[in-house]
């Protein structure tokens, strides 16, 4: 078995050897991502499909307009929503980072790494709870639209619910990121991954970092641009 | 069992092709295409719906998608993993572009129909109505179709 594996080591379908050359646990996170793609594609195409099927929808630059300290005329489109896209992209390269270090199996800048990308995630889930609960005060929520459509009409409660049950999904995925996260950042500071000899682990915790990051792209662009 | 053991014997030597440098690179042009697409979108702020609105859309999806590819390819690595295991990847993944043109063509087709021929959503698409944060506009129930 051992010996026809390694003669057949260009091989890749000959069997005895992984075809993908990756790890077993890195293989089964990029097939746990790719289902978790395909649910988040399912929401976003439900959404525009209802979005396409509604004569008008709300105006994102008029719903999303407020920032934390500002007055009831706040009128600053983008602007806190570009603020939390900015963190959660520092947030994914300091994880990127914390996989290079553990490449180098440098454990102290695994860990530096790993703090950053948590306070990341810890900020754009603040964000994100102030943006819910500044709507929450404004009238919307679940089954409650105090926004009406861009052209002036009546709108439906389509919008709230798509964008609550989208971006509460999508939270959800960032609190759990954080949860891995300050779990990975444990296990290297007790010397679990020094005593495996590899640092795989921070690797994978990565991928579903990253996963969440890339999620925030089109959730970003969907809600609040187009 | 066997696989891990091959693959660990050569974890150390594979860096995924790149150091910092690339992190960092990658980064900065994420930044720059999350600029582009922040500018576009102010642009399109009270922009009249047409061509111009429809092109400008179009943009933001197009650099969405490029950013998707960097972050992919870049952080995830995906780029520096064998073909084999990109291919199982992204091949299932283009069901979605059928979901896409399929379920936005259908929401669209609903649209025009219920605006050609349900009275009450014709009417309400043309009625404006003030409404404040916290008060609610109480539904109208659909009346029966007039031929």
């Amino acid at each position: 078995m051992e010996t026809t594996a390694i003669a057949a080591n260009t091989k890749w379908w000959n069997g005895g050897k992984s075809p993908f050359n990756v790890e077993y646990g890195k293989l089964m996170m990029w097939y746990f991502l790719m289902s978790d793609a395909f649910t988040f594609g399912a929401f976003l195409i439900a959404y525009g499909t209802i979005r396409f099927s509604s004569a008008s929808w709300p105006d994102p630059n008029e719903v999303f307009r407020s920032y934390p300290g500002a007055g009831e005329g706040a009128h600053a489109p983008l602007l806190f929503v570009s603020i939390m896209t900015f963190i959660l992209i520092v947030s994914s390269v300091t994880m990127v980072l914390a996989v290079h270090a553990g490449h180098e199996r440098d454990k102290k800048s695994v860990a530096k790494y790993l703090v950053w990308t948590i306070i990341g995630g810890l900020a754009f889930l603040g964000c994100q709870a102030w943006e819910w609960t500044h709507l929450h005060h404004e009238g919307a929520w679940w089954g409650r639209n105090p926004f009406i459509n861009a052209d002036g009409t009546a709108s439906t409660t389509n919008f709230t619910n798509f964008f609550f049950t989208i971006t509460g999904f999508h939270g959800f995925h960032v609190f759990s990121g954080v949860l891995i996260n300050i779990i990975m950042l444990i296990m290297n500071l007790t010397g679990v991954f020094e005593r495996k000899g590899h640092y795989l682990m921070i690797e994978k915790a990565g991928l579903y970092w990253h996963f969440v990051d890339l999620v925030w792209v089109f959730v970003f662009t969907c809600f609040y641009l187009l | 069992m066997e696989n891990t053991s091959t693959y660990q014997a050569t974890a150390t030597h594979d860096n995924h092709g790149g150091g910092t440098k690339d992190i960092w690179r990658t980064f900065w042009i994420l930044l720059i295409l999350t600029l582009v697409e922040l500018a576009l979108g102010y642009w399109m702020i009270g922009m009249s719906h047409g061509w111009l609105r429809l092109t400008v859309k179009g943009s933001i999806i197009i650099l969405m998608m490029a950013k998707a590819f960097y972050i992919v390819a870049y952080f995830m690595h995906l780029g520096s993993e064998i073909k084999n295991l990109i291919m199982t990847i992204m091949v299932p993944l283009c069901f979605l572009l059928w979901g896409i043109a399929a379920f936005l063509y259908d929401g669209n087709a609903y649209k025009r129909n219920r605006l050609n021929y349900d009275r009450y959503k014709k009417e309400a698409s043309k009625t404006k109505v003030e409404q404040k944060a916290g008060e609610k506009v109480e539904e109208k129930k659909p009346g029966p179709l007039e031929q």
